[in-house]
């Protein structure tokens, strides 16, 4: 395949389609336009649905019907109308539906802004809506990469029957790039048919979809069978990258848009011949703690800075794999605001990190 | 005269709704009408939150739940995924008319090629007899202790099914009563006319069923079917609207 040009939110379309998505539906929001403009466009063509929802509940509910009904489903939206999307979330973990949910998030709480933000990474990673459930999360760095993982999302939804949630932002989403796409390889994902899924009872006994559970402890029997579902996934599904490790004692921990900031400042860096390098999660949930905690190890490495487009939410699962081992500082910009490299560089003279 | 059959859409189990209570007839005919038309095994269902949630125990079909007010959007999802099935939803007047009022309007409005029964007996009953949307003015629930009164704030009872009527996607909506022999039949008629139109794609269908909660109206299954003929019915007059 050729270099093209490509914006992150049209990668995303594209991996959709690719995918093999039978089913979009969405809502206005920026910075996700475009992705919405794309589906509306080329599902069509591909003889897939299209719809734009008169809500986010109801984009989200309509994935839910989709899915019951067998579809690959996705929708997408940002921020203000993730936190919308949260009840069919729960709802589609409690019924164990597969569906990709696409963030492009932007500035909050509240209405916020559309400039860039991370600010969503609690939402994302610790369920979002009511009840004990996970999403799986994948976090593009790159227009690439914003189709291959929405690309794997499709099948890591369907073979784990769950919601995937793909956590892009304002600059990935709206960013070109000269990209080569590649389709990831997802073999080992395949499922021979979906035997929960509603297609009418012809020839079979009735299915039912179904996230309420009476009685009893059987609730809690769905429960626990959601997290024997979870643990697989921490086993199996973790991603994460390391960049100019060999010899680092200091890291850089950093994901999405963020971690392509911390790649500059660590050349930067190791041009001055200071022994630093990068972690980059790609699955934010589930968090990639051990290969955190054995980098920690190995390298010994005795300072950390994580950099974030929010207030330090990631901070909180960093500490979690590091355990005291290291130090660990932060630096962040809020409220749909973009650190600058000179001024991460300015606070780690100040701070003394390297 | 044909031999009288156990409907195959419905399962041999006994129920859970209270004495008089007018569920259990209405999932009757809904399998009455799925068995007549012979659909049962292409047919879907949407159950909504509400006492009519465990509808699936009853339905020997694939049967799914939805959020409280989504049951719509799941359809719209489920049926233009699988546009060969036959997809209905089951709602009752606060999910229908309350917190799922845009999801029914615009479902309503694409003209989805939809059926949807909806169960309108004035009060929410699961959660303990609270106002509903369609709660009749002076009626007293355990929200509207001293009756629902439009002229304090507490608003008028909703008749959705006009305003429904009102939109071009709309081919057929019927306001039905299940509180007599003769009222049963013509609910019926009803529900298998809007499960046709769905057949015959010819677009989003509902009938609108008025039903007794004898539970929460505090009556006997007999007061309460007489309730509705004396009272409801005239909140809430049957006939075809469109």
């Amino acid at each position: 395949m050729k270099r093209e040009l490509l914006a992150g939110n049209n990668a995303v379309g594209r991996a959709a389609i690719d995918a093999g998505c039978q089913f979009y539906a969405g809502y206005p929001i920026t910075p996700q336009n475009e992705l919405t403009a794309f589906m509306a466009k080329n599902m069509p063509a591909n003889r897939r649905v299209f719809i734009q929802a008169e809500s986010e509940l109801a984009a989200i509910n309509m994935v839910f019907g989709a899915s019951a009904a067998g579809a690959r489903a996705m929708t997408s939206s940002s921020s203000p109308g993730i936190s919308l999307k949260q009840e069919g979330i729960s709802y589609l973990a409690g019924a164990m539906l597969p569906a990709v949910i696409v963030n492009v998030q932007r500035g909050g709480p509240g209405l916020g802004n559309i400039g860039p933000s991370q600010s969503d990474y609690f939402q994302a990673t610790r369920g979002g809506g009511h009840g004990d459930y996970r999403t799986i999360v994948l976090a593009p760095s790159s227009v690439e990469e914003s189709y291959t993982l929405t690309y794997l999302g499709f099948s890591l939804a369907d073979f784990y029957r769950t919601p995937v949630l793909i956590l892009s932002d304002a600059i990935t989403g709206q960013m070109a790039e000269s990209v080569k796409l590649t389709k990831p390889d997802v073999k080992k994902y395949e499922i021979r048919s979906k035997e929960w899924a509603l297609t009418g009872c012809s020839g079979r006994k009735k299915r039912i979809v179904r996230s309420l559970f009476l009685g009893r402890g059987v609730l809690e029997k769905r429960n626990l069978q959601l997290q024997q579902n979870y643990r697989v996934i921490e086993k199996q599904e973790v991603r994460s990258e390391v960049y100019n490790t060999q010899g680092a004692e200091i890291l850089i921990v950093a994901y999405g848009s963020m971690f392509r900031l911390a790649k500059e400042i660590i050349l930067k860096l190791r041009n001055k011949g200071k022994k630093i390098g990068g972690f980059r999660p790609i699955t934010l949930w589930p968090f990639p703690y051990k290969r955190l905690s054995l980098l920690v190890s190995r390298n010994k490495i005795k300072k950390i800075l994580v950099i974030e487009m929010s207030c330090g939410q990631m901070v909180e699962d960093v500490k979690i794999g590091v355990l005291g081992r290291s130090k660990i500082y932060f630096y962040g910009r809020t409220g749909g605001e973009i650190p600058a490299i000179d001024e991460i560089m300015e606070f780690i003279k100040r701070k003394k990190i390297a | 005269m044909p031999d009288f059959k156990r409907t195959k859409s419905l399962e041999n189990v006994p129920t859970h709704y209270c004495p008089g209570c007018g569920h259990g007839i209405i999932h009757r005919l809904v399998a009455e009408v799925v068995d007549e038309l012979d659909i049962r095994e292409k047919t879907i269902g949407i159950a909504p939150v509400g006492c009519a949630v465990l509808a699936y125990d009853y339905w020997n079909f694939d049967v799914t739940e939805a959020a409280h007010g989504r049951p719509l959007a799941v359809a719209t999802g489920i049926k233009r995924t699988r546009p060969k099935n036959i997809v209905f939803t089951y709602q009752g007047d606060g999910d229908l008319a309350a917190i799922g009022t845009a999801e029914t309007l615009h479902a309503a409005n694409r003209g989805e090629n939809l059926t949807c029964i909806f169960v309108n007996n004035t009060v929410y009953g699961m959660t303990g007899g609270q106002m509903a949307p369609t709660t009749m003015s002076g009626q007293k629930t355990a929200t509207t202790p001293f009756g629902r009164h439009p002229d304090k704030g507490e608003g008028f009872p909703l008749k959705i099914s006009e305003i429904l009527a009102l939109l071009p996607g709309v081919v057929y909506v019927e306001r039905v009563a299940v509180s007599t022999p003769q009222r049963v039949m013509s609910a019926k008629k009803a529900i298998k006319q809007a499960f046709v139109n769905q057949i015959e794609n010819k677009g989003f269908s509902l009938v609108e069923v008025l039903s007794m909660c004898p539970t929460i109206w505090g009556m006997s299954p007999v007061h309460a079917a007489e309730y509705i003929e004396t009272t409801v019915i005239k909140a809430f007059p049957l006939g075809r609207i469109k």
